[in-house]
């Protein structure tokens, strides 16, 4: 293929990718509050739409609710777009949106499926939005590095102490984590011998990564800080902060940096199902490829779940409980974690063990 | 170390099992929360078998009310307009709900039982003007037996000031 075929066609992918996407995390709003909801023995929202369904007894209703997020969003859009006295016009009108477009971006290099041909024309070595990218871990790494901008400088710009607060502890929590979530993932690279996450699916077709269980332990803790969610949630703490770094913002404006949370919730779970639970392979992936993009979604929907029970289960760390548990904890076990295999690799490649 | 995990776990594993459990929440205006048989909600103005009210305008629930939530209005009965089996009807009677603590007090202060609090806990209005519920809006429906109020009467059936509490012929 020439090099406009290869754009043309990354272009039709990332465009159909990032719409299931938009539309995947106005769905997981709703699941998280249903799910939260029925965790804490509510029945959560139920008032918009419904599918009927005739059956003896009166009609049934199924699905209450799923309209849920079309209403959240025409209020969103709806309420006035008001901008706070004394903040700094351009940073804030920026934050969102430094928010938002880096994990948007992320998705470009997240293997969906295996090879497979759609409408005749075959995606290969897998299909992604930039498949075969051979440093997908570091673009990964650095790209989320950016979204920490734009939480601090949403806090920044806002003019209001909350917001500040917010941010400054946006951005030490993240930056701490976010060597501990490096560490980890540097397992599966090892393991790989390869930071193309395509290449770290495909050598998980016997085994899974999870199996070094630290390395997953590490990643998933840290992938729950990186995103804030309870229990690591201080940055928008609304007890203390009253809703922290996005306390100043309302409209579609405050929509985005909710939006950018749940993408990336749904992203991380999609990135630890690469990672460390087999990505899209699954029972019979190789002879009907198509099943890749169910495994996956599988996959991500128990990451969700997963997020959604914890978030219901933990209360919220203390600040330096916090940055302990990162710094004291978790970053030399992911450091530990991370000699030991390559030691391990090591004495197997010189043929000293198995 | 290891009791950590087993603690966390455990915190895991109650939130589990609420998920399987049906949901508390009631479906409130569709599904109302069944109140107990003492609750104090509206009051209402209760009436006789035949219809007459019991209230006799003697203002005792005003004088009672600690709140001063409610306002009465004594007028005559007359055989040919009588409204209740006493010498006196309340002509007026309005409770003001924003004032009113549900205290009970009116009804014990009533001598005929005219005034009681139910059930019924809506309230809601737009406006302070809404909040002032009259006679109208507080005395029962007439029962099917009775008639509705002012309903002539053979002169010298009802010749007592503070009627009998049982029901009048």
């Amino acid at each position: 293929m020439t090099p406009a075929q290869i754009a043309l066609r990354a272009l039709i992918v990332g465009f159909a990718v990032a719409m299931v996407m938009v539309t995947g995390f106005a769905y997981t709003t709703l699941f998280e509050r249903k799910l939260l909801a029925r965790l804490q023995s509510r029945i959560g929202p139920n008032r918009s739409g419904y599918i009927p369904l005739p059956g003896k007894g009166g009609e049934k209703r199924l699905l209450k609710g799923f309209l849920q997020p079309g209403a959240d969003a025409v209020k969103l859009f709806m309420k006035e777009d008001q901008t706070p006295a004394g903040v700094d016009r351009v940073v804030y009108n920026l934050a969102p949106m430094l928010a938002v477009i880096p994990a948007i971006m992320i998705l470009a290099v997240i293997p969906w499926a295996g090879e497979i041909t759609i409408f005749g024309s075959l995606f290969t070595p897998y299909f992604a939005i930039a498949p075969g990218l051979d440093v997908a871990i570091l673009y990964m790494l650095s790209i989320t590095s950016i979204g920490v901008y734009g939480i601090v400088l949403a806090g920044w710009a806002s003019n209001s102490k909350y917001a500040i607060l917010g941010g400054i502890r946006a951005s030490a929590q993240m930056i701490s984590y976010e060597l501990a979530m490096g560490m980890s993932i540097l397992v599966p690279v090892m393991l790989a011998d390869s930071m193309d996450m395509g290449v770290i699916v495909s050598k998980q077709a016997s085994f899974w990564y999870v199996l070094y269980f630290p390395a997953a332990a590490v990643f998933l803790l840290a992938v729950m800080a990186e995103l804030q969610r309870l229990p690591f949630d201080l940055v928008e703490a609304e007890q203390e902060l009253s809703s922290g770094f996005n306390v100043e913002y309302g409209g579609m404006r405050f929509g985005m940096f909710f939006m950018a949370e749940y993408m990336k919730m749904i992203i991380f779970s999609a990135i630890a199902a690469t990672l460390f639970f087999g990505g899209y392979r699954g029972p019979f992936v190789d002879q009907l490829p198509g099943l890749g993009f169910f495994y996956l979604f599988l996959k991500i929907v128990a990451g969700l779940f997963m997020l959604v029970w914890i978030r219901s289960s933990f209360p919220r760390l203390r600040y330096d409980q916090l940055m302990e548990f990162g710094w004291k904890r978790l970053l030399p076990l992911a450091v530990f974690n991370f000699i030991i295999v390559a030691v391990v690799i090591i004495l197997e490649q010189e043929g000293i063990i198995f | 170390m290891f009791e950590t995990f087993t603690e966390l776990a455990r915190g895991m594993a109650t939130t589990f099992k609420h998920l399987w459990r049906p949901p508390v929440t009631i479906q409130y205006p569709e599904e109302k929360r069944q109140v107990h048989e003492r609750f104090k909600g509206r009051h209402v103005l209760n009436r006789y078998d035949n219809g007459l009210e019991k209230c006799i305008g003697c203002a005792l629930c005003a004088a009672a009310c600690p709140a001063d939530a409610i306002f009465v209005e004594a007028a005559e009965n007359s055989d040919d307009e009588r409204y209740s089996p006493g010498d006196r009807f309340a002509s007026t009677y309005e409770i003001n709900l924003l004032r009113c603590i549900f205290c009970g007090y009116c009804e014990d202060a009533c001598p005929t039982e005219a005034i009681t609090l139910e059930h019924n806990y809506e309230l809601s209005f737009y406006d302070r003007e809404g909040a002032i519920y009259t006679k109208d809006m507080l005395i029962v429906d007439v029962p099917v037996n009775g008639r509705s109020t002012p309903q002539p009467v053979e002169s010298g059936t009802f010749d007592r000031a503070i009627p009998e509490m049982e029901d009048p012929k």
